[in-house]
């Protein structure tokens, strides 16, 4: 079974899912986050594919990603990193990245690749919906991929349901209108929003992400929805030099 | 005629909107309403009225004799450089602006590489009274300062941009994260034939009013309404759209599209986008563009800021790749050329993007009774600094 369905299936609450940037702060740092997220207990590592027009990021996230394209990060050789990857985890691993990435290496290849070291899960915002279920679903899902899709408060209804077929593994809610990195609190329009999807009777799961920074909007995040998505906020911490423990510490409010 | 895009907003392989979740609610609402508001009668009484008594349209046909002469042909510019603001920009922002209007939208967001579309933007809101904030790289505002004094003098907000390269690719992403940002209130004017769908076909149908004024113009002068060739400087590709639309239908008229060689088509120093890029996705339209093989956008260079971009239109993508359109590579050096030479032969000083189209006239083999209409997309007084450096002045 893919490792996101299973952990899903276990029912725990306050999932958290943690977003790096591989190739940042150092080139080879990957597989040593991977391994102390794991060590720390985070439920879910999302592997971010730096980009140089990631247009669904904020600057903290756009700059992790400059900084790995100058440390000199591409596909193969994440791919080389990655290899070994299952030998330090069993969570769930997904891959963040940009269509355009993924058409110039190879819809197969790189599914190939992915599936090869053990990725169960793919988040690609810029894929549309339509062409997904006529084009790629088909050989992304052969590899044993889960497609994650979006939703945001402005999604109509009918969408989501579209997304709630579609989506595999969980459904990435984005907590608010706007792009990653934002800082402050959850509003009551955001709760309202939460309140409303969980009123549609969804069937896959949801995280909710996108100013989820702190123990504060973690916590409140998972009232709404199975668990959590942090990216910026870690990004900060570890581009302070900080210890990966020490952040998941502090979100889990330990 | 539909020119070419399907419902999808497909031009054959090229175009679409491959946009995040955020952005969806903007964008489909804009789908689902701009060909209604188009072409409702109260828009369209409102646009032509604009057109005409603001910008100053219709734009004249003029026969350049003295460079008629040169190039042993018949050349006629299509003088957009003679609109308000100083190039064909304006025909876009005014359509967009009474679109946003239509569309409820109170806040209005571009972006800008030479500053002339941020320029026409900043016109338009001040016009209708609408918030304005110019997105435009910092290498940019360094090189078109006078724009970036008429944007403020009209009123906008410039913001810099300081990611990436710095110019026109960056100003967009930026304009994109603020629309993200900002869903229910703001409308963004983009400014050339890209972005998702349906940007291309809204900007190409609001420019497409070039070549509605040359198909009567010329026959008047003429008697026919088609010249054998139509030349244009692409950026992302707007002047050209309008240029070529009427007659991207009609065969006996060739389309030519001048692309920025910057230093040269292989010198690493280029914005050549036809010639070196491949397909892939910029700005939400599956297109071609400067890229590595791993699928980075590359980072373009051309001594015209309106040129300086590593992707173009969609449409262009669809002419060029099925030979529909012929794409010339046009170096700095050949471009500074081209404007002294018109500035001597017909006391008309170019944008250095429009400057580009000029420089075809030397690669191309014309016979005497031949009709070559170029758009003559925008003025040079934004250069006026470059060609100080340029030319010792
Ligand atoms: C005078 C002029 N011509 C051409 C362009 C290029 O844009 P497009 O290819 O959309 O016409 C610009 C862009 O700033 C411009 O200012």
């Amino acid at each position: 079974m893919n490792r996101i369905d299973a952990l899903f299936q276990s029912d725990q609450k306050n999932l958290l899912n943690i977003y790096f940037t591989a190739g940042f702060p150092e080139r080879d740092s990957t597989l040593k986050i991977i391994q102390e997220l794991d060590n720390a207990g985070v439920d879910l590592i999302e592997i971010g594919m730096p980009y140089s027009d990631p247009l669904a990021d904020g600057p903290t996230i756009q700059e992790s990603g400059s900084m790995a394209l100058k440390n000199g990060f591409t596909l193969d050789l994440l791919f080389e990193q990655l290899q070994q990857v299952r030998s330090i985890t069993n969570k769930p691993l997904i891959l963040m990245g940009y269509l355009n990435q993924l058409m110039q290496y190879g819809l197969e290849a790189f599914c190939q690749q992915a599936q090869a070291c053990g990725i169960d899960g793919l988040i690609i915002p810029d894929m549309p919906l339509d062409l997904y279920a006529h084009q790629y679903q088909s050989i992304i899902e052969a590899h044993g991929l889960h497609s994650i899709f979006l939703i945001t408060p402005r999604t109509p209804d009918a969408r989501i349901r579209k997304v709630d077929t579609l989506s595999k593994g969980f459904i990435y809610m984005v907590a608010d209108s706007s792009i990653t990195g934002k800082k402050g609190g959850i509003s009551e329009k955001q709760v309202e929003y939460f309140e409303r999807i969980n009123a549609m009777n969804l069937n896959t799961p949801r995280l909710i992400g996108f100013g989820i920074s702190d123990h504060a909007t973690f916590s409140t995040a998972c009232n709404y929805a199975q668990g959590a998505i942090i990216g910026s906020a870690f990004i900060r911490h570890l581009d302070a030099g900080n210890v990966v423990a020490d952040f998941v510490k502090m979100v889990r409010g330990e | 005629m539909n020119y070419g895009v399907d419902e999808h907003g497909f031009y054959g392989e090229f175009g679409g909107a491959f946009i995040p979740e955020m952005l969806w609610a903007n964008v489909e609402e804009l789908r689902s309403k701009y060909l209604d508001i188009m072409y409702s009668d109260s828009f369209q009484k409102a646009f032509k009225d604009l057109l005409q008594h603001y910008v100053g349209r219709p734009t004249p046909l003029y026969y350049a004799e003295r460079l008629s002469a040169k190039y042993q042909t018949k050349i006629y510019l299509k003088r957009e450089d003679l609109c308000h603001t100083g190039a064909h920009k304006v025909n876009n922002t005014i359509g967009q602006i009474l679109m946003a209007k239509r569309l409820g939208k109170k806040r209005i967001i571009a972006e800008t590489g030479a500053g002339q579309h941020g320029v026409a933007t900043a016109t338009v809101c001040a016009l209708m009274g609408l918030p304005c904030i110019v997105y435009m790289g910092a290498v940019d505002i360094e090189r078109q300062a006078p724009n970036v004094a008429r944007m403020k003098m009209l009123g906008a907000e410039v913001r810099a941009a300081e990611s990436g390269s710095k110019t026109l690719k960056d100003a967009t992403n930026e304009a994109i994260r603020d629309w993200i940002n900002h869903p229910e209130d703001t409308h963004y004017i983009i400014g050339s034939v890209v972005g998702p769908h349906p940007y291309p076909d809204m900007v190409a149908r609001f420019q497409s009013v070039i070549s509605e004024e040359m198909k009567w113009q010329l026959k008047q002068v003429e008697g026919r309404e088609h010249p054998d060739y139509i030349l244009a400087c692409v950026g992302g590709g707007s002047n050209a759209a309008g240029a070529f639309y009427h007659y991207i239908d009609d065969e006996r008229v060739q389309l030519i599209a001048a692309e920025a060689a910057g230093l040269g088509v292989d010198s690493g120093e280029t914005a050549a986008t036809s010639a070196i890029g491949t397909n892939g996705i910029i700005h939400g339209s599956r297109t071609l563009l400067m890229q590595t093989e791993d699928g980075q956008i590359v980072e373009p260079y051309s001594i015209s800021a309106g040129l300086d971009y590593p992707g173009i239109g969609p449409m262009h993508a669809d002419l060029i790749s099925r030979g529909r359109a012929k794409a010339y590579s046009i170096t700095d050096a050949e471009a500074l050329e081209s404007t002294l030479e018109l500035s001597r032969l017909e006391g008309i000083i170019p944008a250095l993007e429009t400057s580009h189209a000029f420089a075809c006239l030397p690669k191309m083999d014309l016979k005497p009774d031949e009709i070559l209409i170029i758009n003559l997309s925008g003025r040079g007084d934004k250069d006026l600094n470059t060609y100080m450096t340029a030319f010792e002045l």
